[in-house]
């Protein structure tokens, strides 16, 4: 319930901003509030229903089906039924070498999963599994929603108090000059005062407190996903490769952020107690997630948090722990059935070719010829062995 | 004045009492709902097996035809868990277990055929079946989970008073009982 205080508190401090900032130049409290609500309104209808698709397009997902990737697409429905979701997610692919994946979508009936290629090279099955265990976990435990919500009400108070504060600039003190005299005096200086200050504070406030409920949300996915492959070491193992990756994902954006499985803005060499982080430092989740004790349970990540963080407490709800039992967790899946880590990179690379819409002709002498999608010829020319190969048919 | 007091107070604490009947009596109609459609998940996967089978034994035929008696001892054992389903939960699943059982003989057997392991049909094949063994146990998995969480609800206070006024019954876990259906998700297949 702590994340539902953290919300609480970001939409008191935008409520208190709209009320100082109307309070200061309309001398109406009221007015400010209702406006900053409208704002504010306005902007999470916009979240909620263009949210979804705007980081797909900006990160430049493409859509899968299951015979484009049978492995990730196996790996993403297992996860759906262990974690009961009704309604498969959408699968993406983002071509990039950065290792990430992110969850999108407002509902669990409108979700999606992308991964990025780098990630399907690099990943083994049980890597795989746990990342996107822990983006389904998002999904399941309506982090995108609460995270939309979090980010508009940030940007809302970002909004207002920049707007606020160039007004104060250029007109406050000629404002100031025009109603001053008499006792009232004051009392309006006194108004601007906590106005200007609010202004400069509550930006930087609702900032901590979106991180603060990012971090909070992303050590709960962490424990579901744990939950649900029934294989903490799976996600820790793919978080300690992506950490020791120094590829940084393309296409990130900074209000999306709290999505991904790692931190895409991470800076090496960050303190552990960091306030101005969306995520909790990865060296910290994965000694949570390793010391889990041979448990999968929400309980044994529980107590994994309290000893290496020693906080003294844990992080998952009471409510979500009453009489739970001792769950083990599984053993490592059987190397073999899949593919190495050379034929999880060609798999990809041609995957990705083949969503450019490149063509590809298998020449005799065993080379691959990859065809840009505006080559018109009825030939092709191999450029090893010569033979003349002619073009497959388009469709 | 006081009995107007005492009787609106009274009124409010039956209503909120009305409230959390209704309230706890359809949290466990919707529990109950959950366990039986992570039953039917279940099924669902077991018949993905079924349907994978005679398309694995075909493409292994291919290769490794004299392996006669491995192939069709799976093809028996795929015939009867498919005769086993709707028998019971006991039947089914010692059904299913000797299904495992025949498959990861198969596919040790397999190892043996290098040609066979790097025809494109049968990796798909072993992905799908790959798969399609993780998600009957991750089925299962969720169907416990869910079990878990209604017999909770069933047997704690306060809750359990509802369910005994409803006749809510404590749902049944699915066991593995046979060792070879335990190990399946363990299989290897290559």
């Amino acid at each position: 319930m702590k994340s539902m205080v953290l919300v609480a508190a970001l939409g008191l401090l935008l409520l208190a901003v709209g009320y100082m900032l109307g309070l200061a130049f309309m001398d109406n409290g009221i007015a400010g509030l209702i406006i900053a609500l409208v704002i504010w309104f306005f902007m999470n209808l916009f979240a909620y229903f263009q949210g979804g698709s705007m980081v797909l397009a900006i990160s430049g997902a493409r859509k899968i089906g299951p015979d484009d990737h049978p492995r990730l697409w196996n790996v993403v429905e297992e996860m759906k039924i262990a974690s009961g979701l009704e309604k498969m997610p959408d699968v993406y692919i983002i071509d990039d070498p950065a290792l990430n994946a992110f969850a999108t979508g407002r509902d669990p009936q409108h979700a999606a999963v992308a991964v990025t290629s780098g990630l399907l090279q690099k990943m083994n099955r049980d890597e795989l599994q746990g990342v996107v265990a822990h983006e389904i976990s998002h999904i399941k435990n309506r982090d995108v929603l609460l995270m939309t919500l979090c980010s508009v009400t940030l940007g809302a108070i970002v909004l207002l108090a920049w707007y606020g504060t160039r007004i104060m600039i250029f007109s406050g003190a000629g404002r100031g000059g025009r109603r001053g005299g008499g006792g009232g005096g004051y009392a309006v200086l006194i108004i601007m005062i906590v106005a200007i200050v609010l202004a400069i504070l509550a930006p930087i406030l609702a900032q901590l407190i979106y991180y603060a409920v990012s971090r909070k949300r992303e050590y709960l996915a962490d424990a579901s996903g744990a939950l649900y492959t029934r294989y903490p070491e799976g996600l820790a193992s793919a978080l300690e490769k992506i950490s020791g990756s120094t590829i940084e994902l393309k296409s990130a954006n900074q209000a999306f952020a709290p999505m991904y499985t790692a931190n895409p803005f991470r800076k090496n060499g960050r303190a552990a107690e960091d306030l101005t982080s969306t995520h909790p430092p990865t060296s910290e989740r994965i000694r949570i997630l390793r010391s889990m004790a041979g448990g999968a349970s929400l309980a044994a990540y529980n107590m994994a948090y309290g000893q290496v963080t020693k906080a003294g407490k844990g992080i998952v709800p009471g409510s979500a722990l009453v009489g739970g039992q001792t769950i083990a967790a599984r053993e490592a899946a059987a190397p073999e059935p899949q593919p190495e880590r050379i034929e999880r990179v060609r798999e990809t690379s041609d995957l990705m070719w083949k969503m450019s819409n490149y063509g590809q002709v298998n020449c005799q002498c065993g080379t691959k010829i990859r065809v840009p999608p505006n080559y018109k010829a009825n030939t092709i020319r191999c450029p090893h062995c010569g033979t003349v190969n002619s073009m497959p048919p388009k469709n | 004045m006081v009995y107007a007091i005492v009787g609106i107070v009274v009124g409010v604490i039956l209503l909120l009492l009305v409230i959390w009947l209704f309230l706890t009596y359809n949290g466990l109609v919707r529990l109950r709902n959950q366990t039986k459609n992570a039953w039917s998940q279940i099924d669902v996967q077991l018949k993905r097996r079924h349907d994978l089978i005679p398309n694995l034994v075909e493409t292994v035929k291919g290769y490794a035809a004299h392996e006669r008696q491995t192939l069709e001892a799976v093809t028996a054992a795929r015939n009867i868990a498919q005769g086993a389903v709707g028998k019971g939960v006991g039947e089914q699943a010692k059904a299913e277990g000797e299904l495992s059982g025949a498959l990861s003989r198969l596919l040790a057997v397999v190892e043996r055929y290098p040609d066979l392991k790097a025809n494109q049909n049968f990796l798909a094949l072993q992905e799908e079946l790959s798969s399609t063994e993780n998600k009957i146990s991750f089925s299962r998995q969720f169907y416990n989970d869910s079990v878990l969480n209604y017999n909770n609800r069933i047997q704690m206070a306060p809750s359990n008073i509802v369910a005994g006024m409803f006749g809510f019954k404590t749902g049944e876990f699915f066991e593995v009982t046979a060792p070879a259906e335990r190990e399946a998700p363990k299989v290897s297949f290559a």
